[in-house]
């Protein structure tokens, strides 16, 4: 029997709806993937991926499908604008497009459009064994392809650089009722192009959504994104998303990523090195507090010689929240000469919060550098003291300490308006000055 | 302005300091010598008010009233300085923002006036000149990358910048060369004055050259086994800690 939020989603209704005036093509791969999720269900807590991350209690909350009274919203720009970001940007406010709110780029070869066929094109819905893990790890990208409306498409021309960063702000504002909102975009880069993205998630105003976002990159030859994801959605929201990336030959991915808000997110990069000299460099922070729950499951593979990944991430958990990273790299067979490099470091700032951390490497090729580690602590005592013997408040030495702590992730971006905004909406997540320690 | 009475404490379930007693008055300077291992450090970071220390007898009066109880920062904006035996590295902490941060959170806690960040640059460039240190070393983190030597100097560079009463030097010669030694001298010369008092802590006599000290202490073993003038460390020097030893000895038996 479905649950109550597989039924509020996937009536007859929508169903009929999401399939009317769509290629048939699209409207059979629709169909299909709502019966998959339908016929398996979501991810369960002994499914070896998801077992940090317990989705029962969604399992029994309803959600308006998408919402219908969009366009009225009231979104004030004060909730999205970035320091020194002025350039192309496309805002969606539960899941849905506002070109009012919007400034859509005039570049030339940069083409952005949106796709009507359901997420068809998106090479993500795997197809797998009825009733198994792996099928059920699915069941978010396909309520994407069954449910979601026009996806996003953005393509840079071979040979273009796009220097100026675009901006997608996925916006979340209260409605009625807590909406369910699915979203999927298609991100190419060209031969030697380049790309500037900021993905960023905000609250409009407080809500309580569920929102659902699969995103495809395929960056070839020589390509370069440069990719800041900001997560700060509202602290009572749930957020999932998925973002895959195809890296071919001497392309290279270059992200950093701040996970602050929702108060249940589960992030899912699936980084294919596919092309030989391929790399990506991945640096990210959350920061948690609150009964906050976020989990980060990084899936790297190298499929190709001489391919590099560096990964450095840092965690850190206050109060009663909950932290998950899982840092998984696999060097195919062939991809000899690879370098993978993996690190995760946390702070547990109290005794209720806690921080699980996997990093996993398996490796079937030749001639591969390798290292990986994780730690889970507590703030340096000695650097306390030391702080403290000077003069500086215990409250304000913490803050302090596990600020350095997070922003040694972004020392390697420029010193932009920018990197100021990160580490000040980080400071903004950690303990506060004057609160008890 | 200090007074130590009786004090045992104990680290990680041992005694290691076992009844001292010390009386320190403004103006004076008190070396405190002794071999490695006596308890010297203890008490420069129980004074300081590190964690991990626990009292078990005795009282420490600071101006009056009982340091025990203040937190680490409060004796610091009382004026308690501790100069470290091992400063700490802290990447990512810029070092101008942590000594400015730190006055400025004195001066408040003593309702004292913010230092703006000119009256403060002004304040620093002063006091690094005196230590030779590099100005480049501010913009890093607090002793990120320092050398030996520059985290001892740095270390006298911050007491000359926060300007405590009571200064507690913790092997700060230790590892420097004779000019390190000479500027850290220097440092602490310029600073002598009737309304402040230093605890120099040393494992050798050779500082005591040049910061001449009022009285000196031999530590042994978690107790003061003797106390003298400036002559006591030259006696030191000549015999070595095995002298106090047997004198310690005759004197128990
Ligand atoms: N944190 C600690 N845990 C356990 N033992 C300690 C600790 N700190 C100091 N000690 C012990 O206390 C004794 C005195 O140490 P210390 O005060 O550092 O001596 P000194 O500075 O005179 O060389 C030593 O035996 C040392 O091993
Ligand atoms: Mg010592």
């Amino acid at each position: 029997m479905a649950s109550a939020l597989l039924e509020s989603l996937l009536d007859e209704d929508a169903l009929r709806a999401a399939e009317a005036g769509v290629p048939a093509a699209a409207a059979a791969a629709r169909h299909a993937s709502a019966h998959a999720v339908l016929r398996d269900g979501l991810p369960r807590a002994r499914d070896e991926a998801w077992k940090y991350t317990s989705l029962r209690a969604l399992e029994q909350r309803r959600y308006a499908n998408g919402d219908v009274d969009v366009a009225t919203r009231a979104v004030d720009a004060g909730a999205f604008k970035l320091p020194g970001i002025d350039g192309a940007r496309l805002v969606f406010v539960n899941g849905a497009f506002r070109a009012d709110l919007s400034t859509l780029p005039v570049l030339d070869g940069l083409v952005t459009s949106f796709a009507d066929d359901g997420a068809a094109s998106l090479p993500l819905a795997r197809d797998r064994d009825a009733d198994s893990a792996e099928s059920r790890a699915e069941a978010f990208v396909r309520l994407n392809v069954a449910l979601a409306g026009p996806g996003l498409v953005l393509r840079v021309a071979a040979g273009v650089h796009i220097d100026e960063p675009v901006h997608l702000v996925f916006a979340g504002a209260a409605a009625e009722a807590d909406v369910a909102w699915q979203l999927h975009a298609l991100i190419e880069i060209g031969a030697g192009a380049s790309l500037r993205l900021i993905e960023h998630h905000v609250a409009a105003s407080a809500n309580a959504h569920l929102g659902n976002l699969v995103a495809h990159y395929a960056l070839a030859a020589g390509a370069r994104l440069d990719l800041v994801q900001i997560q700060d959605a509202a602290a009572a929201t749930t957020l999932i998303r998925r973002n895959g990336f195809r890296i071919d030959s001497d392309a290279m991915l270059s992200m950093h990523t701040i996970e602050a808000g929702a108060q249940t997110m589960r992030h899912d990069l699936c980084v294919d090195l596919a092309g030989r000299g391929a790399r990506f460099v991945s640096r990210g922070v959350f920061a948690l507090r609150g009964r906050q729950h976020a989990d980060t499951h990084l899936v790297v593979t190298h499929a190709a010689r001489d391919t590099a990944s560096d990964i450095a991430w840092r965690g850190v958990a206050d109060q009663r929240a909950r932290g998950v990273f899982h840092g998984a790299i696999t060097v195919a067979q062939g991809a000899d000469g690879a370098d993978a490099q993996l690190s995760n470091k946390n702070l547990l700032l109290s005794p209720q919060a806690e921080i699980d951390t996997q990093p996993a490497l398996e490796i079937y090729a030749d001639e591969v550098k390798a290292a990986h580690g994780a730690t889970v602590g507590q703030l340096d005592e000695r650097a306390l003291f030391y702080l403290r013997s000077r003069g500086i408040p215990l409250d304000i030495a913490r803050r302090v300490l596990v600020g350095a702590f997070c922003n040694a992730m972004f020392a390697d971006l420029a010193p932009t308006p920018l990197r100021a905004h990160l580490e000040a909406l980080l400071a903004t997540r950690l303990p506060q000055a004057g609160a008890a320690a | 302005m200090l007074k130590i009475e009786n004090l045992h404490v104990r680290v990680a379930g041992k005694e290691i300091l076992k009844g001292i007693s010390l009386e320190v008055r403004a103006g004076e300077m008190h070396a405190i010598m002794g071999p490695n291992g006596a308890g010297k450090s203890t008490l420069g970071n129980v004074l300081a008010g590190r964690e991990g220390y626990e009292v078990t007898q005795g009282t420490v009066e600071y101006n009056g009233s009982n340091l025990l109880e203040l937190e680490p920062e409060e004796r610091a904006a009382e004026g308690v300085f501790l100069a470290f035996q091992y400063p700490v590295e802290i990447p990512g902490v810029n070092n101008t923002y942590f000594l400015r941060t730190a006055l400025n959170a004195q001066r408040k806690r003593r309702g004292e006036a913010e230092l703006d960040s000119m009256q403060f640059l002004k304040r620093v460039r002063e006091k690094l000149a005196v230590l030779q240190l590099k100005d480049e070393l501010l913009h890093r983190g607090v002793n990120e990358g320092f050398s030996g030597g520059e985290k001892k100097r740095n270390e006298i560079f911050q007491m000359a910048l926060l300007e405590p009463n009571l200064a507690i030097l913790d092997e700060t010669d230790s590892g420097l060369d004779i000019d390190a030694l000479k500027m850290v001298a220097d440092g602490v010369n310029a600073m002598r004055a009737p309304q402040r008092a230093f605890l120099v802590i040393t494992h050798y006599q050779r500082l005591l050259d040049y910061i001449v000290p009022d009285f000196v202490h031999v530590l042994a073993d978690g107790r003061i086994v003797e106390s003298g003038d400036k002559t006591l460390a030259h006696k030191l020097e000549e015999h070595g800690y095995a002298w106090i030893a047997e004198r310690k000895l005759a004197g128990a038996a």
